[in-house]
């Protein structure tokens, strides 16, 4: 039981970080442009595309930087030629823009490397068991993707909360007009912010591509979990999609491994009637390793109905 | 609507130069269209590629040395999902398809089923044939059986039979964890698995049961912490694509040291993710067929194969199916489904492995030879290794086709 309970934790924390690299991204452009970008799971994706390209010719590391840069770059200029035009005719444009644009990367990507997925392997270098508990390997590519995940967190937070950038880009986020007044540039800071954001996804998407499958549903697998962890932990606040990434990651790694039914707690209690079928013996006898799945979006109405602001956030979903 | 109008004109020229041509031969040249309806995009599609590829090596086959039946197939992909499906089965019929083939998927091959019978009843005179050839929910051919439909791949319930007679003789197996995906097949897995291993083996532990959502799975390593928490010696598991090797890849990358009993440890993808994990005659598959079959012209065929499609054969099956199909076109001298079906009841034909398979009327289950065989380390220069990893597939069993059949609850209508 220990060892299901600190192997199920590590996988939890690490599909967790992988969560707040991208929803970090999402949520600064959601204070910045006051919409969700529909769009952002696919620029994780193009990472992971990007990334395994880029390590054919020159291995996986400069893989590594590139691909973030170029999509982050991407990213910039979809915010300053699309996004800055549309912006002018309200939220819903913006919306259908940025949904838009997510179907049209999903269809270029099929058009380059195809519907099939594609051979991104793991660097040689990090191919090795990390260490072993209670006789179970930790391989150490995962280690790596948790230890960048956590240096970019980190990172982010300093940059943000120390540095006269990160004041700016606050500043900019909730008064943008008295920053313009003071004389900074803030068309330029949301292009900074939105190529930033992107770029941290894409940077998800090439740590993520060669432990997980890199495939052109790989956006659409990841897109709604991650609507999921933003509005859970408050749009717009960083800390809390911190909070809320690590949360889905652990609920959904240990639901797997829970196989706790209605039916095996009522037996623990010594109660043995049951329902005889249908519906009601259904519910009865189907284990939390069953719904696994479905269980991050209950957690999603639940935080809607009882706190509309999410976890940490100050204003409404 | 062009392509409709077109695909009806052929259709009934089909027919009538049939009916012209009268019993001597086929209307020269005639064309059958064949649909193929499976997901050619998402975490089936690497199966998906390999079916479509062997059908259409199949009909070039046959066009370059039958000038009097032209097989052409054309790729539809269903997202594996049984609404997508009949709308593409409605696009094919449309561009004039006559055969739906399909495979992946319990649950789409049942919304085939009603959808075929459904149409048939509607269209007399233009009727379709769907032939099946990996679905095996055994649910396919009885309870929910159909005269229009045929099934090329053995049952769910005959792989496990097999699977487990062979388990009998392996008495280090003592705890089993059940890994399955969360649809009509695997569900069909699981229970066939509890009550099989039950009558068989009662002193075998089943330590865990589990079912994960159809191909939706991205990394399987939570799924395989609990097995290592469980102390299963070995996992039986119906996964396919995706499912299937990922949860190699995670066994791999856990260091995970158990058995596997598998129907597709075979299929695109796995045996990359085998040699990978290291388990060298460990990983075992029920299957109606592998490459290293001691059968030579088997052999001649899988180099041809490989030679022309950059591939190995995953679907024997689908070279059975194609000759099946074509065999009874010729003895119904004719390429309209309610002929070629006619024909296919109770049909005989040698496999590619030149075993006797027959169909049964009863059901429209075929029954063929069936081998277990497991992969690891081979000498490549004298037999197949399998996506070049320089491992590959040995035979442990076989299971010649009378003894593979099972009683069925099937009542069939037949049309008049």
């Amino acid at each position: 039981m220990l060892e299901l309970l600190i192997v199920s934790t590590l996988n939890g924390v690490l599909y967790g970080m992988l969560l707040f690299l991208m929803a970090s991204g999402l949520t600064l452009i959601f204070s910045m442009m006051g919409v969700l970008n529909f769009a952002h799971a696919s620029f994780y994706m193009l990472g992971a595309f990007f990334g395994y390209q880029i390590s054919r010719y020159t291995g996986f590391w400069i893989g590594l930087v590139a691909a973030p840069l170029v999509v982050g770059g991407l990213g910039a200029l979809v915010e300053r030629y699309g996004l800055r035009n549309v912006h002018r005719h309200g939220h819903v444009p913006e919306l259908l823009f940025t949904f838009g644009l997510a179907y049209v990367i999903e269809e270029v990507v099929q058009m380059i490397w195809g519907k099939l997925p594609v051979d991104y392997r793991v660097p040689p270098l990090l191919d090795f068991p990390a260490f072993t508990i209670f006789d179970t390997n930790y391989p150490a590519y995962k280690l790596f993707m948790l230890a960048v995940s956590v240096a970019i967190f980190v990172g982010l937070l300093l940059v943000l909360a120390r540095t006269r950038i990160g004041l700016i880009i606050q500043a900019a986020l909730t008064h943008p007009n008295m920053v313009g007044m003071l004389g900074h540039d803030v068309a330029k800071v949301f292009m900074l912010v939105f190529g930033v954001g992107t770029g941290l996804a894409a940077v998800a998407g090439v740590i993520a591509g060669p432990s997980l499958v890199t495939q052109s549903n790989m956006a659409g697998l990841l897109g709604p979990i991650l609507f999921v962890v933003v509005v859970v932990g408050g749009l717009g606040s960083l800390t809390g999609a911190f909070v809320a990434s690590l949360l889905i990651g652990l609920v959904q790694t240990f639901a797997v491994s829970l196989d706790v039914s209605v039916s095996s707690v009522a037996q623990a209690l010594g109660i043995t009637a049951q329902p005889a079928g249908g519906v009601l013996g259904d519910l009865w006898t189907v284990t939390i390793a069953q719904i696994g799945p479905v269980i991050p979006y209950l957690l999603l109405v639940v935080v809607l109905i009882a706190r509309p602001t999410g976890l940490l956030g100050n204003r409404e979903a | 609507m062009n392509g409709s109008i077109a695909g009806r004109a052929l259709a009934g020229m089909i027919a009538l130069g049939a009916a012209f041509a009268g019993t001597t031969a086929l209307a020269a040249p005639a064309t059958l269209k064949i649909a193929f309806v499976d997901p050619l995009s998402g975490g089936g599609a690497s199966t998906g590629e390999a079916g479509l590829k062997t059908f259409q090596y199949m009909a070039e086959q046959n066009n370059a040395k039958n000038p009097d039946l032209k097989l052409e197939v054309t790729g539809y992909d269903n997202k594996l999902n049984p609404q997508e499906s009949l709308v593409q089965i409605q696009k094919a019929i449309d561009s004039g398809a006559r055969v739906v083939v399909q495979g992946n998927g319990s649950s789409v091959a049942a919304a085939i089923i009603d959808f075929v019978s459904k149409y048939n009843d509607r269209n007399p005179g233009k009727e379709i044939l769907y032939l099946n050839y990996a679905a095996v929910d055994p649910a396919l051919t009885n309870a929910k059986c159909n005269y229009w439909h045929f099934r090329f791949d053995a049952n769910s319930d005959i792989k496990m039979a097999a699977l487990t007679n062979f388990i009998k003789g392996k008495p280090e197996v003592k705890k089993v964890y059940l890994i399955n995906q969360d649809y009509s097949f695997g569900q069909a897995v699981r229970s066939a698995a509890r009550a099989m291993l039950k009558e068989k083996r009662p002193d075998i532990q089943i330590v865990g049961d589990e079912v994960a959502p159809l191909q939706k799975v991205n990394d399987f390593s939570p799924y395989i912490a609990k097995v290592k928490a469980s102390g299963a010696d070995s996992i039986i598991t119906g996964n396919w694509g995706q499912d299937m090797s990922l949860l190699l890849k995670a066994a791999a990358d856990a260091g995970l040291q158990a058995n596997f009993y598998t129907y597709y440890g075979g299929g695109a993808g796995a045996p990359t993710a085998i040699k990978q994990t290291n388990l060298a005659d460990k990983i075992f598959q029920i299957a109606e067929g592998y490459a290293n079959i001691p059968y030579p012209p088997g052999h001649e065929f899988e180099k041809a194969f490989r030679a022309r499609v950059g591939q190995e054969l995953i679907y024997p099956r689908v070279v059975n199916l194609m000759n099946i199909l074509v065999k009874a076109a010729g003895q119904a001298k004719s390429t309209d489904p309610k002929a070629i079906a006619k024909a296919m009841e109770g049909i005989h034909n040698d496999t590619l492995y030149g075993q006797d398979s027959f169909m049964r009327p009863d059901d429209h289950q075929l029954f063929q030879t069936m081998y277990i065989s497991s992969f690891g380390p081979i000498d490549t220069a004298k037999n197949f290794d399998s996506e070049n990893t320089g491992w590959g597939w040995k035979g442990i069993g076989e299971i010649v086709a009378k003894d593979t059949v099972v009683p069925t609850t099937c009542k069939m209508d037949r049309p008049s």
